[in-house]
């Protein structure tokens, strides 16, 4: 499935209302950012591979109400939700394997 | 079980370049990467010194590359690899989810991040410890962060926090730094840059997030609290190559191969800053990764 990419905008369906059906995985970056911009080629590959899991990314940038909102201080930062609430967050890069997890469990 | 041509591990600007020769060749080329691609560049503010490209950030550099090394026709896989086996006339590279075969191999693992080795580095890594001040220094706007370590990266990393922290320390186990005395003196003359010379951190304070170091004075032995809310370490890098040293051959870690990219192994091949070698910049690491790959296809035609 393709990456979302959630704004104020439409933050409400399609991550709170979504992930009532599917866990929705937040990929939370900046342009600047080179671990965000070299962690996105995986999270691309992991929305292609998953279909258990909607897979958005957040630009903290243009998205700071969103950024404030989950409390990022570093990016890459990435949140799971289910059921509309936090079930999981992971701070810095990490490895594809454990990105799986997170989602799958 | 597919076997590749060219199996890259290591997905740097070694790797990735090796993947767009290998790729361009009509090869079957896999490069697996156990984290992200890239490299140490990525976290490169700025980038210089590359030829062609007068000016370019890494994290440009690093997607630039990627897409070209992927629209090649090089494919990609995020897994980790723990030994490679040779066989009678190919290689069997063991990754966590089984081996993949592959005719000939060419290493660029690079070199990581030395952590500090203090206790709750990785409780705190994110959390107020970074190794890279380019990515996170800007969380640190007006606070108080602290730098540690003696070489180019320590002191690059000191000046480009002074710009944004109210307060940088920059600690150091020795009296001279091995960084760039030019740059040194830059930061010195920074009013809100504090150089502790002859100093350790030895303990993170804090809950939840990094909160203030404990610096041990090595001269007197005497111990000071500091309160910070980011500590940036940068004590160098190190190699992993260790779980192939069954096939090849190492020195200080690093694998033993000349400007030719070969290793003691025939069909192996080493690129880039993992490799015994005296100059570790980026465009020398595209110039391995070509060498690497135009040696691994020289290899393979001949076999």
């Amino acid at each position: 499935m393709s990456v979302l990419t959630i704004t104020t905008d439409n933050f409400r369906e399609a991550v709170i209302d979504a992930s009532k059906e599917k866990p929705v995985l937040i990929d939370f970056w900046a342009s600047w950012c080179g671990p965000c911009r070299m962690l996105s080629p995986v999270v691309d590959q992991i929305a292609e591979e998953q279909d258990s899991v909607i897979v958005g990314k957040v630009n903290v940038d243009e998205q700071p109400e969103l950024a404030a909102a989950f409390d990022v201080q570093s990016i890459p930062t990435l949140v799971l939700i289910k059921n509309g609430e936090v079930a999981d967050v992971s701070v810095g890069v990490r490895p594809k394997p454990a990105i799986l997890k997170m989602i799958n469990g | 079980m597919t076997e590749y041509d060219i199996l890259v591990v290591g997905g740097g600007t070694a790797g990735m370049t090796a993947g767009i020769y290998g790729a361009r060749a009509g090869k079957k080329v896999l490069v697996l990467e156990e984290l992200i691609c890239g490299g140490q560049i990525v976290n490169a503010a700025e980038v210089e010194n590359y030829p062609g490209i007068p000016s370019v950030s890494g994290a440009d550099f690093s997607a630039a590359l990627f897409d070209q090394a992927s629209n090649a026709g090089a494919e990609f896989d995020f897994q980790s690899v723990d030994a490679i086996r040779k066989e009678a006339d190919h290689f069997l590279v063991d990754t966590p989810s089984g081996p993949i075969a592959a005719r000939a191999v060419i290493l660029a693992t690079g070199a990581k991040n030395r952590p500090l080795g203090v206790d709750r580095e990785d409780t705190f890594t994110g959390r107020g410890v970074s190794y890279c001040a380019t990515c996170d220094g800007a969380f640190y706007r007006g606070k108080t962060v602290a730098v540690v370590g003696g070489g180019n990266t320590a002191l690059d990393d000191a000046l480009v926090l002074s710009e944004l922290a109210a307060k940088v320390y920059l600690i150091h186990r020795r009296d001279e730094f091995r960084g760039e005395k030019s740059t040194l003196e830059l930061a010195e003359t920074k009013e809100n840059v504090t150089v502790l010379r002859s100093s350790a951190v030895t303990a993170l304070q804090g809950e939840k997030k990094l909160a203030g170091i404990t610096v041990k004075d090595l001269k007197t032995g005497s111990e000071q609290e500091i309160p910070v809310d980011g500590l940036f370490i940068a004590v160098g890098q190190m190699p992993q190559n260790d779980r192939f040293s069954d096939l090849i051959e190492l020195e200080n870690g690093y694998i033993r191969a000349g400007e030719d990219c070969r290793t003691s192994c025939p069909g192996i091949f080493a690129a880039g800053d993992c490799r015994t070698k005296t100059v570790r910049q980026l465009a020398t690491a595209a110039g391995d990764g070509a060498v690497a790959a135009l040696a691994a296809l020289e290899y393979l035609q001949k076999k």
